[in-house]
């Protein structure tokens, strides 16, 4: 039994191993075609002219980061305050009803977000706007707030549900309304739970291709929350099927993933140091 | 009358066995086609149409590019090249034979409520590559130009760019995945234009003239219509054809194949 245990765990890493080992070895020879300064820092991505292609990432690693972090901004709060209704504030018969229903909202498949953006957002952005197209940077931003929230909530009502009563009712018999006590005494002792939901929610927005292929605009400009731009997912999502097989097209490509990978890889590392870091302070 | 009767029937049946274009139905082999991305439907239900003839021959298509076709077929390391645009002098000089198997249309799409009519050459052009901004520089009514397009590499792109002039000019607002996308997204956006095979652009979006040339299969066999690409297979003059491959180049040639091809979207030459 445990020989099974083990060589389930192994099989686990070895495939992760294996997924980092083909992305480095698919994705080193562009960049090192191109010059890792120019891929890294290069402001413009045009693979497939004839005489001078260009593959500068620059505008789709920032247009990641802001998107994800506009998410973040969006999202988190938000999310945040509805897990404290439903944990803390709800009527018990309504967040039984209410805690079901978000976690199914999780199980939303990402390309139906996508498509209620592409039908009803961005139409509605570019009228309320008044721009040429309303697919755009803000309108991928909503699409993820709105995707990472579920997840959001759940970690979060989950992890505030975990506080001992013991700490509340403390807070509440020295004087403090409800709501001091939810913010001050149970948000900060779930605040690892917390912090993994937004680690979650992070991976999640960045991660993302399907949903914001169909509402961001896909062009890689420089990011600006009006204009239409692309993210490191959707610039291989949406050049993979036409890259011919071996071409310096498709190995910039890899190196995109690659990039991407190595990104998520940190930024998971930087939330959870400065997030969970301070657990035990 | 009896006497010549029987050697006549002979003749005849000889003669059907000679002439006739179905390839036995027992012929076995593999046939390689290596080219045009854009053919990948046409290939689809050409291959699927041609296993039901004959069952022991399989058809490979590998979408490798219309450069990457000619070479391949040039230098035998297929047995069919594809090609969605004209053979160039070197290809034929070389030994390139090509033939014609069907045709495909760019068509250029605006929203419904857009009252455009007629674009020149020379103004798709100016709206493509940023020169004309605004709907009232074409006096259709008032708003900026949103530019639709297709994510580079893919054919209906690259087709449309070189048959407008504007090869790697383009400034596009936005840039979508897939012909569908861009259909349904000019359709939603009063201020959009776009270009889509002639074959998706249906009810939802206004398809405008080039040159008061309207898109329909007729202008686009005739010529008139100047969006269009020929879908060829590419052959070595000079060597012979295997029997397998010689049956499915006939069949894609043939007037059976002309009825599939619209199931892809192509039209018939």
């Amino acid at each position: 039994m445990g020989v099974l245990l083990a060589a389930c765990a192994l099989a686990a890493v070895v495939f992760l191993l294996l997924i980092a080992l083909y992305l480095i070895l698919a994705g080193l020879p562009a960049i090192r075609k191109a010059g890792l300064g120019e891929f890294l820092l290069g402001t413009v991505w045009d693979s497939t002219n004839a005489e001078a292609p260009r593959f500068g990432i620059l505008p789709m690693l920032l247009t990641s980061l802001w998107g994800a972090a506009g998410a973040v901004v969006l999202g988190v709060p938000v999310g945040f305050f509805t897990a404290v209704y439903l944990a803390k504030a709800a009527p018990r018969p309504l967040a039984r009803v209410l805690r079901p229903a978000v976690s199914l909202l999780a199980g939303i498949p990402s390309v139906v977000y996508g498509l209620v953006g592409m039908c009803a957002l961005v139409p509605a952005l570019r009228a309320a706007l008044d721009l040429p197209a309303g697919d755009s940077l803000l309108a991928a931003v909503i699409v993820l707030a709105v995707m990472i929230l579920p997840s959001v909530i759940d970690l979060t009502t989950t992890a505030l549900e975990a506080v001992p009563r013991e700490y509340e009712e403390g807070s509440l018999a020295l004087g403090a309304t409800e709501a001091e006590t939810w913010l001050r005494v149970s948000a900060p002792a779930a605040r690892s739970g917390i912090a993994a939901a937004v680690v979650l929610g992070v991976g999640r927005a960045l991660g993302e291709a399907m949903a914001i292929l169909m509402v961001a605009g896909n062009v890689p400009n420089m990011p600006g929350l009006l204009r239409s731009v692309r993210f490191l997912t959707t610039g291989i999502a949406i050049e993979m099927n036409y890259a011919s097989p071996g071409s310096l097209q498709r190995q910039a490509l890899f190196s995109i993933g690659l990039v991407l990978f190595v990104f998520i890889l940190l930024v998971n590392l930087l939330l959870n140091r400065t997030l969970k870091g301070r657990k035990g302070a | 009358m009896q006497k010549r009767f029987l050697p006549v029937l002979m003749l005849c049946l000889l003669l059907t066995g000679c002439g006739g274009r179905e390839p036995p139905a027992g012929l076995q082999g593999t046939v390689s086609t290596d080219g045009s991305t854009s053919m990948a439907d046409v290939m689809a239900v050409l291959q699927e149409a041609f296993r039901e003839k004959c069952p022991g021959v399989t058809v490979n298509y590998s979408g490798t590019g219309s450069g990457a076709g000619v070479e391949a077929a040039l230098s035998g390391a297929c047995d069919i090249g594809l090609t969605s645009r004209e053979l160039r002098p070197e290809e034929a000089a070389q030994g390139a034979a090509a033939h014609l198997i069907a045709l495909d249309a760019v068509a250029v799409v605006v929203n419904p409520c857009r009252p455009l009519e007629d674009l020149s050459l020379e103004r798709l052009a100016g709206i493509f590559t940023g020169r004309i901004t605004t709907w009232d520089q074409l006096g259709c009514g008032e708003g900026p130009i949103a530019v639709y397009g297709r994510e580079a590499g893919s054919g209906t792109r690259t087709a449309f760019e070189d048959l407008a002039g504007v090869a790697d000019r383009c400034a596009y607002t936005n840039i979508y995945g897939s012909t569908g996308d861009v259909v349904g997204s000019v359709a939603s956006n009063p201020n959009a234009i776009g270009y889509a095979s002639l074959a998706s652009a249906g009810e939802d979006v206004r398809t405008v003239k080039i040159g008061s040339v309207p898109c329909t299969e007729d202008t686009v066999r005739s010529g008139d219509y100047p969006l269009r690409r020929p879908f060829l297979m590419v052959t070595r003059r000079d060597a012979r054809l295997g029997e397998a491959a010689s049956a499915f180049l006939d069949f894609a040639r043939s007037g059976e194949a002309a009825g599939y091809l619209s199931l892809a979207g192509a039209i018939a030459p």
